[in-house]
């Protein structure tokens, strides 16, 4: 149970960030998630953000910024195993799932679905 | 819209007066407002997230790190959903960067590029602009992750961290 508090707490707490960027600091939307994503790759290089997924489980997982430490973690990981080239193969092993997902289904939406308003 | 210094100096004093009084009269943005809503949103699907990796690992054997994948597909599949039948839109009206952030906001854009341009054709339409919103997230993020990496690998070889 505790752990859907602090997910829920965090999450929203990085969605509070991504606000500020677009309300404050007049960012777009693609400006705020992309520096999000670059924000969640340095955390992941440093290793921090492995002990936030931890600690909050999908209050760190879901928000954009670990796809960023995803990309990293997967990187690392493929050159611990194959060598220098594990980081251009590893990029994508552990973001393959989310990427996969949303070409898959973006595609069915764009057969099903026609466009609002 | 911002205009750096350098385009200032160029408009005329008229110009420049026009910029000024646009500013005062730009509505103000109830930053404390949106980010309770950002807040109160981005939180309910980071707990849904967490409820769905729950079920994952209790029902169907998946451990810690891998009910990551079928959580994420899950959310990636609710959200193309409900960008198809056009309720994502209004709740991200409303929400702002609650909807924005988590990786749901990564699908919406995916999706509603996709199903947005499907007049022009499914090759070049679908195609071709499916990744028009969500292209700069993957950019930026498989490129710093290639740096970062880099960085952490020639540190780890000179036998830091």
């Amino acid at each position: 149970m505790e752990k859907f508090v602090w997910a829920f707490i965090v999450g929203g707490a990085i969605c509070v960030v991504g606000q500020i960027m677009m309300d404050v600091f007049r960012l777009t939307p693609a400006h705020t998630t992309s520096t999000l994503v670059v924000v969640g790759t340095i955390l992941g290089g440093l290793g921090w953000y492995e002990p936030l997924v931890e600690f909050a489980g999908a209050g760190a997982s879901v928000p954009i910024s670990s796809f960023g430490n995803a990309l990293v973690k997967g990187a690392l990981a493929e050159y611990e195993m194959s060598g220098i080239v594990g980081v251009l193969t590893g990029i994508f092993e552990v973001t393959s799932a989310g990427i996969s997902a949303a070409i898959i289904f973006a595609f069915l939406a764009s057969l099903i679905f026609k466009p609002k308003g | 819209m911002k205009i750096s210094n350098k385009q200032k100096k160029k408009l005329t004093p008229a110009q420049q007066q026009y910029q000024e009084f646009a500013k005062q009269r730009e509505p103000k943005r109830p930053v404390l407002k949106n980010c309770l809503k950002a807040f109160f949103v981005g939180g309910l699907i980071c707990t849904l997230g967490q409820a769905l990796q729950t079920i994952f690992i209790t029902y169907f054997g998946f451990n810690k790190v891998t009910a990551g994948n079928p959580t994420s597909a899950v959310l990636i599949m609710l959200s193309v959903l409900l960008t198809g039948l056009g309720v994502y839109d209004h709740i991200a009206q409303w929400a702002g960067a609650g909807t924005a952030i988590p990786v749901t906001g990564f699908a919406n854009t995916m999706a509603s590029a996709a199903i947005e341009h499907r007049s022009e054709g499914y090759v070049l339409g679908v195609g071709g602009n499916m990744f028009k919103l969500s292209g700069p997230v993957i950019t930026y993020g498989v490129f710093s992750a290639f740096v970062v990496s880099l960085v952490k690998i020639i540190i780890m070889k000179l036998g830091g961290m």
